[in-house]
C-alpha cells in the first residue's frame, strides 16, 4: 500500500514554544488513522502543516505524494478538512457555506449532499451564529462528506454532536473507508477511535510516542485478571510482569503485562480455577498510561502550545 | 452633564441585581483597553491643547485675529469645514478650529468602546460565559458606558485644565462639549448595539450617523454665517460649536447634549432589559438552502457588498451637499492674506470656487482612505476569526483568496471617488469632467495607503491595525494641518500632500505615477509576505 500521509521529524516552534518536536506520522492509503494526544500535544499544528497553513521549521511532510506547502492548492482538490471549532459567516446560510466549500474544492455530489443533510437533520436555511455548536459542526461535516476527495482530515470533528449524530458520523466514516478514502481522525472520544480506526498514533509534546494497530498497542499494556481459585494462589508475586496484585483468601486480582499473560494463567491453573475474568486493556488505559507518565511540572510548557 | 449621567446609572435601572457585577466588568473593560484608551484620550486632548500655540504663531496680533475672523466667517467653505468663528481670542479661534474635530474623535472613540464591550462580546459568544456568572442583565451595558465615560471625562478634564489659560469658562465649556459629544455617541452606539446582531454593522450604522451629522453641520454652516441654520441645530456636532466656548458661552446648549444623552441612554437601557443575550431587535432571517457562491471572490463580495453600498451612498450624499455649497464659496468679503493662504494650502490655486471644490474633493479622498483600510483589513479579520482557514483548506490559493478582498478594497475606493465626484458635479450643476478627473487623481493616494494596509496585513499581520494609525495621521495632516501652517516636511508625510490641486490647478502626472508605483510595490510586497508566512491560528 502507498502512503497517503508521511511525516517525519517535523519541527515547528512558535517563539520559544516547541509545538512539534520531531513528530512522525504515517497514514496508509485507505485506512482510518486515529490521531491521539493530550490537549496541546501538537495535533492541530500537525494538521495545519499538512494543510499548508503553517510552514514547518524542519522535517518532511508529504500529503498524497505532494508537498503540502508548495502544492497546497492542487492537493486541496483531493482533501476535505473539518476543524474542531467551525466558524461561519453570520450572513451566509448553512446551505450556502456547504455549496461554497464544495465549489471551492471543485465540485460536490448533489445527491449525497441532500442525503447527508437529511441524515444529520440539518436545516440549511439558518444563518451563521443562529446555529448551535453541534449544528455548525454538521455544516462542515456535510460539506466534507459530500465532496469527492481522497483524503479527509478531521480535527476533533464530533465536538458538540449528540450521541445520535455521533452514530451518523461513524456510519459516514465507515462508508468513506469502504469507498477507499483515507481518513486522518484526531479525536478525544476514545470509543469513537476504538470502533473506527485501523491504526492510531499517539503523540505527546510534539513527538510520536506510539503508533500501530490497536492490537499492537494492546500488546504493550496490561490485562487485568480476576480469578476465584480452588486453593490459595501460589507464587504469583514472583512472576515477571505482574503488578497490583491483591489476594483475599482464594480470590486474586492482578494486572499483568499482556505479553506475560501465559505464565500467570499457568500458575492460576496450578491452583485450580473456579472462575476467571480477564479484561483486555481499553484504549483509555493505554491512553492514560501515556498521559500520566508525565509530571505536572512539565505540563506548564504544554499549556503554551494551544491547539 | 457629569452628575446627571452618573445619577442615572444608579437609579433608573430597576434595582441592584440588574447591575450586579458592573464594577468587575468595568475593571475588565479598562484592563482590556489599557493601551487603546489612553492613546485615544491623549490624541483627542493633545490636538486641542496644541492649538493655542500654533494659532499664536499664525495670528500673533489681535488685529490679525480680528481680520482672520472676519474673512473666515465670510468664507462658506471655511465655515463648512470648521465652523463659524465666534470670537477673535486665541481660545475662541482654537475652539473654532478644533472643537468639532475633537468632538468627532471623541465620538469615534466612544462608539468603538461601547460596541466593543457590548455587541462584540455577544457576537463572539464571550458574553454567554460572563452572563452565566453573577452578572446583572444591564451590567455589561452599564460597564461599557462607564468605560466610555471614564475616557470622555479624562479627555474633557485634560482639555478643561489645559485650556484654562485662555479663560476657565471657555475651557470648561470646550471640555464639556467634547466629552458630552463623546457620551452622546456612546449612548447612541448603545442603542444601535441592541438593534443589530453584528458588531460590525453596529459600528457602521453609528459611524454613518456621525458622518451625516458632519454633513448636516457643514451644509448648515455653509449656508448661514452665525451657525444658526436649522441644519446645524439638527446636528449634534452643531451643538459643540454653538456652545461658543471662549466667546460668551451658551451654557444652555449643554442641556441639549445632556438631554440627548439621557434620552438615548434610557432607551438603550430599556431595550437592553427586554432582550436575551446575543439576541437583537432586527432578527436574522433564514437564507437559501442552496448556495450560488462559487469562488473566493464571490464570497469576498458577499461579505463586503453591504459596506461598499453604504459608503457609496454616503459619498454620493456628501458630494451632492458639498457641490451645492460651491457657488457660495466665492462670496469672500475682504482680501485677507491668511485666509487665502489657508485655502491655498488646503488645495486651491486659482478661483475660489475651484479651491472650494478642490478642498471637498480632497476631503472625500482622505475619507476614502478609511474605507480602503477597513476593506483591506477585512482580509485580516477573516484570518484571525479562523474563517480563512477552512477556505484555504479548499483548492483556493492564498493569492486568489486575498485578491477577492483586494479587488473590492481598491476597486471600491475608485467607485467611491467616482460616485462622490458625480455627487459634487450634480450638486454644483456643471463641470462633471474636471471634477471626476480631480476625484480620480485622489485614487493614487488612496491606493498608496491601501497598499500599506496590504503590506501590514500580508507581511506583518500582528501589526495590521497600525494601518488605521497611518490613515488617521494622513487625515489629521490633511484636515487640520493646513490651518496650522505645518512645515512642508510634515505635510509631505501624507500622500495627499503630493497630489496636484484639482480642479483649477494644472495636472501633474509625476506624483500620480509615483504614488501608483508605490501602491503597486506595497501590494506586491504584502502578497509576497502572505504567500510565505504561516497563517495566524
Amino acid at each position: 500500500m502507498t502512503k497517503a500521509i508521511t511525516v517525519s521529524g517535523l519541527h515547528k516552534s512558535f517563539g520559544r514554544t516547541h509545538a512539534l518536536d520531531g513528530l512522525d506520522l504515517d497514514v496508509e492509503t485507505g485506512e482510518v488513522h486515529g490521531f491521539l494526544g493530550p490537549n496541546g500535544a501538537g495535533k492541530s499544528t500537525t494538521i495545519r502543516v499538512l494543510l499548508g497553513l503553517l510552514r514547518a521549521d524542519s522535517g518532511a511532510a508529504q500529503l498524497l505524494g505532494g508537498d503540502p506547502w508548495t502544492d497546497a492548492v492542487e492537493l486541496h482538490r483531493r482533501v476535505a478538512y473539518v476543524p474542531g471549532d467551525v466558524t461561519l459567516w453570520r450572513n451566509l446560510s448553512g446551505g450556502e457555506v456547504i455549496d461554497l466549500y464544495g465549489k471551492l474544492r471543485g465540485g460536490l455530489d448533489r445527491a449525497r449532499r441532500a442525503d447527508l443533510i437529511e441524515r444529520y437533520e440539518l436545516d440549511p436555511t439558518k444563518k451563521g451564529r443562529t446555529y448551535s455548536k453541534g449544528n455548525r459542526q454538521k455544516v462542515a461535516l456535510v460539506a466534507a462528506f459530500a465532496s469527492d476527495v481522497d483524503v479527509l482530515i478531521l480535527d476533533e470533528p464530533t465536538s458538540g454532536l449528540d450521541p445520535l449524530m455521533e452514530e451518523v458520523f461513524q456510519t459516514c466514516v465507515e462508508e468513506e473507508r469502504d469507498r477507499g478514502r483515507t481518513i486522518l481522525l484526531s479525536s478525544h472520544i476514545l470509543s469513537e477511535v476504538e470502533s473506527l480506526c485501523d491504526r492510531v498514533s499517539i503523540i505527546r509534546k510534539g513527538r510520536t510516542v506510539e503508533s500501530g494497530s490497536l492490537a499492537d498497542l494492546r500488546h504493550l499494556t496490561r490485562t487485568s485478571v480476576t480469578a476465584e481459585l480452588a486453593g490459595p494462589p501460589n507464587g504469583l508475586e514472583g512472576l515477571p510482569g505482574v503488578h497490583d496484585i491483591d489476594v483475599s483468601g482464594n480470590r486474586v486480582k492482578l494486572q499483568v503485562e499482556t505479553d506475560k499473560l501465559d505464565a500467570v494463567l499457568r500458575s492460576l491453573t496450578d491452583s485450580g480455577v473456579r472462575s476467571l475474568l480477564s479484561t483486555p486493556p481499553t484504549l483509555e488505559e493505554l491512553f492514560l498510561r501515556h498521559y500520566q507518565d508525565d509530571d505536572v511540572r512539565n505540563d506548564k510548557a504544554d499549556e503554551m502550545v494551544s491547539r | 452633564m457629569t452628575a446627571v449621567t452618573t445619577a442615572r446609572f444608579g437609579t433608573r435601572t430597576g434595582g441592584s441585581r440588574q447591575l450586579a457585577g458592573t464594577g468587575t466588568l468595568l475593571r475588565l473593560a479598562l484592563r482590556r483597553d489599557r493601551v487603546m484608551l489612553p492613546v485615544w484620550v491623549f490624541i483627542v486632548a493633545g490636538l486641542v491643547l496644541s492649538m493655542p500655540g500654533a494659532l499664536e504663531q499664525s495670528y500673533g496680533t489681535a488685529a490679525e485675529r480680528a481680520d482672520a475672523m472676519r474673512s473666515m466667517n465670510a468664507n462658506s467653505s471655511m465655515r463648512a469645514l470648521y465652523s463659524p468663528v465666534f470670537g477673535d481670542s486665541i481660545g475662541a479661534l482654537s475652539a473654532w478650529r478644533i472643537g468639532v474635530y475633537a468632538a468627532i474623535l471623541a465620538a469615534v472613540m466612544s462608539l468603538i468602546i461601547v460596541i466593543r464591550h457590548t455587541r462584540d462580546e455577544e457576537e463572539t459568544g464571550r458574553q454567554e460565559m460572563i452572563s452565566a456568572a453573577m452578572v446583572g442583565r444591564r451590567a455589561p451595558l452599564t460597564a461599557a458606558l462607564l468605560a466610555a465615560f471614564v475616557a470622555n471625562a479624562a479627555a474633557g478634564l485634560l482639555i478643561a485644565g489645559g485650556m484654562a489659560g485662555q479663560g476657565s469658562g471657555g475651557a470648561l465649556a470646550l471640555g464639556l462639549g467634547v466629552a458630552g459629544t463623546g457620551m452622546l455617541f456612546a449612548t447612541m452606539a448603545a442603542i444601535v448595539a441592541q438593534l443589530t446582531e453584528s458588531a460590525r454593522l453596529a459600528k457602521g450604522l453609528t459611524s454613518g450617523v456621525l458622518g451625516a451629522a458632519y454633513v448636516l453641520k457643514a451644509a448648515g454652516d455653509a449656508g448661514t454665517e452665525g451657525g444658526e441654520s436649522v441644519l446645524t441645530w439638527i446636528s449634534p456636532l452643531g451643538w459643540v460649536q454653538n456652545l461658543r466656548a471662549f466667546a460668551g458661552e451658551r451654557w444652555w446648549v449643554l442641556l441639549l447634549i445632556g438631554g440627548a444623552i439621557l434620552a438615548q441612554g434610557a432607551l438603550a437601557y430599556d431595550l437592553a432589559g427586554r432582550r436575551g443575550v446575543g439576541m437583537s431587535f432586527l432578527p436574522t432571517r433564514p437564507g437559501p438552502a442552496q448556495g450560488k457562491l462559487a469562488t473566493a471572490g464571490a464570497l469576498a463580495w458577499r461579505l463586503q457588498r453591504g459596506s461598499v453600498l453604504g459608503w457609496a451612498l454616503g459619498f454620493l450624499a456628501a458630494g451632492v451637499v458639498f457641490g451645492g455649497m460651491a457657488e457660495g464659496a466665492a462670496d469672500i468679503v475682504g482680501d485677507n492674506r491668511n485666509t487665502r493662504d489657508i485655502i491655498q494650502r488646503m488645495g486651491g490655486q486659482s478661483g475660489l470656487t475651484d479651491a472650494f471644490l478642490s478642498t471637498m474633493v480632497g476631503m472625500l479622498g482622505m475619507t476614502a482612505a478609511l474605507y480602503v483600510v477597513a476593506s483591506v483589513l477585512r482580509l485580516h479579520a477573516e484570518e484571525t476569526s479562523q474563517r480563512a482557514e477552512p477556505v484555504l483548506a479548499n483548492a483556493v490559493g492564498r493569492l486568489r483568496w486575498a485578491a477577492g478582498h483586494l479587488v473590492i478594497a481598491f476597486g471600491g475606493a475608485l467607485l467611491l471617488m467616482l460616485v462622490g465626484g458625480l455627487g459634487l458635479a450634480v450638486g454644483y450643476g456643471k463641470d462633471l469632467g474636471p471634477i471626476l478627473g480631480a476625484c480620480l487623481v485622489q485614487v493614487a493616494a488612496i491606493w498608496a495607503i491601501g497598499g500599506l494596509a496590504v503590506l501590514l496585513a500580508g507581511a506583518l499581520p500582528r501589526a495590521a491595525v497600525a494601518a488605521w494609525a497611518v490613515a488617521g495621521v494622513c487625515l489629521a495632516i490633511g484636515w487640520i494641518g493646513p490651518a496650522l501652517d505645518l512645515p512642508q516636511a510634515a505635510m509631505d508625510l501624507s500622500p495627499y500632500g503630493h497630489l496636484p490641486k484639482l480642479p483649477g490647478g494644472g495636472m501633474e502626472w509625476a506624483p500620480v505615477v509615483v504614488l501608483l508605483t508605490i501602491a503597486a510595490a506595497l501590494v506586491a510586497a504584502g502578497l509576497a509576505g502572505l504567500r510565505r508566512r504561516d497563517m495566524i491560528s
